[in-house]
């Protein structure tokens, strides 16, 4: 047995303590908002917050997130992550879509650590998603234009 | 991704017949059921099918006062919801928030593509706009016409006199109602014959840039759901075994110690490999593990690309098996020739490695009845597999068509295998019992159907005026429509997805050849977003610019010197030309490329601009794309898919490969095939020609220039042509 916080909530699981937190997320609690894309860490669509901390959660194992906070793209709020949703919509970032939880979950975490980052700070923090309708264009501008209305 | 018909169809017979299901018996299956296949001259103004309700066929205005549009074409990200609704909305005169589009399937006559002669729904080749241009806005205005009559009768006042905007019907009187007020009375009006479309002066949605996609908000907070995110009663979750090698069959195997795992629910043995069944995803994978196999590789491919690729660079030094396009005398030009450029080129296996592992649920009802969840970008073929395996006839099979991440081709797959894998498990399992077939990223890595590896043997020559008198292009590889449903798309032994982009060569060049021969080798391919461009395009553009480099000419002017009579060719080289500042000094070290590339019907030039350091030292630092699409329907989503194109397209041409050692695959996940990463994301400019032409496609005519364009801008810096891809494995080789 697992407890931990999802998104505000606390939270028990009773499942293999190896699942990742990912099909735990998914199949355990039913929010599908955290996508699978490898289950190598290779491709950051099921990237969430542990903490804070954006983190893979398919390579997270349930056991190791005893006690930690959990945040998921359905959990997201507070006026950075409400204002990249909204400049990501308004943007039109999204193509087929399928990324950008994982796109979202790392940028949240970027500006909020880095309020006005730089092209090279948005290529380190942004490396691990991989998106393959490439909205690599947009998911930059997004972030800029979140920084200066964040700022303004 | 898929043309039923090659190039210059009108000059085909206006009747042929497709059989379509010979794909699927390399699963030991059969579908068997044939189109006919009409091919009129112009299908673009085929006019929307006569007569029929638009409420029952394209456009459901429920009572809830949801607009409810029914899609042809299938959606993979690249828009075409948007653009469907955005010429339903043009004509109807709803308001955005009312709008919902689901996939429309299972009537041919309603949904096929009419830029494939209406043979077949589906979704390919850039096509979706052309095929739905006239037929959506005729929706649209039939239905907005019915509700204005059904006004009309209830407040007894004269349809002229009815205005609608926004979803609201009004009368000058004051009285005014919104669409689902009108809901039923709508569908039983007559349905008009001939209803006027708005003229062009009068457009608010189409070419608007201010208009945004209406589904973007569901896609940033996680309330977008794809087949892999399905809920319902009792769904349990099947990963899949599939052969370690192509052609590879199960000899036996021991599902015991999966059986015996708590949480499986079954182990079963599918025409295309074992599906371990368990409660959830997890389960089922730790099943996987336990699954002892034991394979027959009689049959089995067991070749690597490195014997194939020599098999193909001697065959290409050889006379072509067919021969493409021959105008001139290309071979005695070639021999008078004052200097003549020669090389191989050589194009590796790609994936289309969609960051959505490949997936389809099904479930088998007590009734006989089949529902089927998936991707389904050919639903006349996957309803007709889905019958075929389930047992049935084609209209007891429901199709839930749904939103994909990603596809790039691979989700339009004529053996239709993720559908014959769900189906077949689902049967197995029994009536009521859903299963979601779930690919791991292994899976699809290694599950076939890529671009495939060509070689190409060019020889070019010029004159001593500097002309070009004579290109010679033998391609080989494997054949896409080969086999398949769309074998007959080939004739005189020419699969023209294999010689695309070359054969439609637009610059005026007296004796130009291209030949093709066909390789046998069994490891399946696909189209893959923009076919045979991927290919013809790098080879013809980055040989032209050596050509004129030899010539000593300046690369743009000397390609427009030969497109005298392709205007519009012309029109976007000179577009990216001007707003890249072609011709203008740059700082050193930096240096400029360019290409220009048609295909399907959409013409585009990118410039490029590189900083170069030394060896594989370099990065692609900002792309000015132009565009010519006819009419620009949603200029936004046309920026975003030439965007997309180039990140796609670099990705492949700078680094993307997929080998193969002893018939196995080397490549298994994103560690080891890697598509573009942000850091290597060019800035890029996308400038759309003005234009009152018909629509066509943008979803893949943006990838074939950039891979030539960039090999030219490092060609002016390192003087050296890349002919063997990809760029980063080869340059300092």
């Amino acid at each position: 047995m697992v407890a931990f916080t999802l998104n505000g909530e606390a939270r028990t699981l009773d499942v293999d303590p190896e699942m990742p937190l990912l099909w735990a997320i998914r199949d355990g609690i039913g929010l599908t908002g955290t996508k699978f894309g490898c289950g190598l860490a290779q491709c950051g669509a099921c990237t969430v917050h542990v903490n804070g901390m954006p983190t893979r959660s398919c390579q997270t194992a349930v056991g190791d997130i005893e006690g930690a906070s959990i945040t998921t793209i359905e959990g997201v709020s507070g006026k950075v992550g409400e204002t990249v949703q909204a400049v990501w919509a308004e943007f039109d970032v999204p193509q087929c879509g399928y990324c950008q939880s994982g796109q979202i979950m790392s940028a949240v975490a970027l500006l909020t650590e880095t309020p006005k980052p730089t092209d090279d700070d948005i290529d380190s923090a942004m490396s691990g998603n991989l998106c393959r309708c490439a909205t690599y264009h947009r998911i930059r501008a997004a972030i800029h234009e979140t920084a200066n209305r964040l700022e303004a | 991704m898929l043309q039923f018909l090659p190039k210059h169809s009108a000059v085909r017979p206006t009747r042929r017949q497709f059989l379509l299901g010979t794909a699927v018996t390399t699963a030991g299956l059969a579908v068997g059921y044939r189109l006919m296949m009409a091919a009129p001259a112009n299908a673009q103004t085929t006019p929307a099918t006569a007569q029929a309700n638009p409420f029952q066929t394209y456009v459901e205005i429920t009572p809830e006062n949801r607009i409810v549009i029914r899609s042809s074409q299938f959606e993979m990200g690249q828009g075409s919801y948007f653009g469907i609704a955005t010429l339903v909305m043009e004509e109807l005169d709803g308001d955005w928030t009312q709008v919902d589009v689901v996939g429309g399937y299972g009537n041919t006559a309603l949904y096929g593509n009419l830029a494939w002669g209406g043979a077949a729904q589906g979704t390919g080749g850039s096509t979706s706009m052309a095929s739905s241009w006239e037929r959506y806005r005729k929706a649209g205005a039939a239905a907005r016409a019915m509700l204005v009559a059904a006004a009309a009768q209830r407040w007894n006042v004269p349809a002229g006199e009815i205005t609608v905007a926004s979803g609201v019907v009004s009368h000058a009187s004051g009285v005014q109602a919104r669409f689902g007020d009108f809901a039923e009375a709508a569908a039983g009006m007559p349905v008009p014959d001939d209803v006027p479309l708005k003229p062009r002066d009068k457009w608010a949605q189409i070419g608007s840039d201010s208009l945004k996609r209406y589904d973007s908000a569901g896609k940033t907070n996680g309330a977008q759901t794809y087949t892999i995110d399905l809920k319902m009663d009792g769904l349990n979750t099947a990963v899949m075994i599939h052969p370690p090698k192509f052609g590879a069959e199960i000899e036996s195997f021991d599902a015991s110690k999966a059986k015996a795992l708590d949480g499986i629910v079954d182990v079963v043995q599918t025409p295309r490999g074992i599906a371990v069944v368990g409660r959830d995803m997890w389960t089922a994978l730790k099943g996987r593990d336990l699954v002892k196999v034991t394979w027959n590789e009689e049959k089995a491919e067991r070749r690597g690309t490195a014997e194939i690729m020599a098999e193909y660079n001697k065959t290409a030094d050889d006379p072509g098996a067919a021969t493409a396009r021959d105008d001139g005398n290309t071979p005695a030009a070639l021999a008078g020739a004052e200097k003549v450029i020669e090389g191989h080129y050589e194009f590796p296996y790609l994936v289309h490695a969609s960051i959505e592992p490949l997936n389809a649920a099904a479930r088998i009802n007590e009734d006989g009845t089949i529902d089927v969840w998936g991707g389904h970008q050919m639903p006349d073929l996957y309803q007709a597999a889905a019958a075929q395996v389930g047992g049935t006839t084609p209209d007891k099979v429901r199709l839930h068509v749904m939103k994909t991440g990603g596809s790039f081709g691979r989700r339009a797959v004529s053996d239709a295998d993720l559908i014959i894998e769900a189906v077949s498990t689902a049967r197995a399992l029994g009536p009521g019992k859903p299963v979601k077939v779930q690919w791991t990223r292994e899976n699809d890595m290694r599950g076939g159907r890529y671009r495939p590896a060509y070689v190409h043997a060019v020889k070019a020559g010029l004159d001593k005026e500097g002309n070009v008198v004579a290109l010679h292009d033998h391609i080989v590889g494997q054949s896409i429509v080969g086999g398949s449903p769309f074998a007959a798309m080939i004739e005189n032994g020419i699969d023209p997805t294999s010689v695309e982009g070359a054969t439609n060569l637009p610059y005026a060049i007296p004796n130009l050849r291209v030949e093709l021969t066909t390789t046998d080798v069994n490891i399946p391919v696909l189209w893959w977003r923009s076919v045979g461009s991927t290919h013809t395009a790098y080879v013809m553009e980055t040989l032209i610019d050596e050509l004129a480099a030899a010539a000593n000419r300046d690369p743009v002017d000397f390609r427009l010197s030969m497109l005298g009579h392709h205007p519009r060719h012309a029109g976007v080289l000179k577009l990216a030309a001007e707003k890249a500042g072609w011709g203008k000094p740059l700082p050193e070290g930096r240096f400029r490329g360019v290409a220009l590339h048609e295909s399907f019907s959409t013409y585009v030039a990118e410039v490029v601009e590189i900083t170069y350091n030394d060896g594989n030292d370099f990065k692609v630092d900002r792309v000015v794309c132009a565009v010519d699409c006819g009419t620009a329907i949603n200029p936004d989503q046309i920026r975003a898919q030439m965007e997309g194109g180039i990140g796609f397209g670099l990705g492949a041409i700078l680094q993307e490969e997929l080998t193969l050692t002893g018939g196995v695959v080397d490549q298994e996940n994103y560690d080891t095939y890697t598509p573009l990463r942000i850091e290597q994301m060019p800035r890029v400019e996308v400038h759309i020609v003005p234009s009152d032409e018909p629509p066509t496609g943008v979803g893949e005519p943006g990838v074939p220039p950039i891979g030539p364009a960039v090999a030219n801008a490092l060609r002016a810096a390192t003087g050296k042509t890349i002919r063997k891809l990809p760029i980063t494995k080869n340059l300092s080789a």
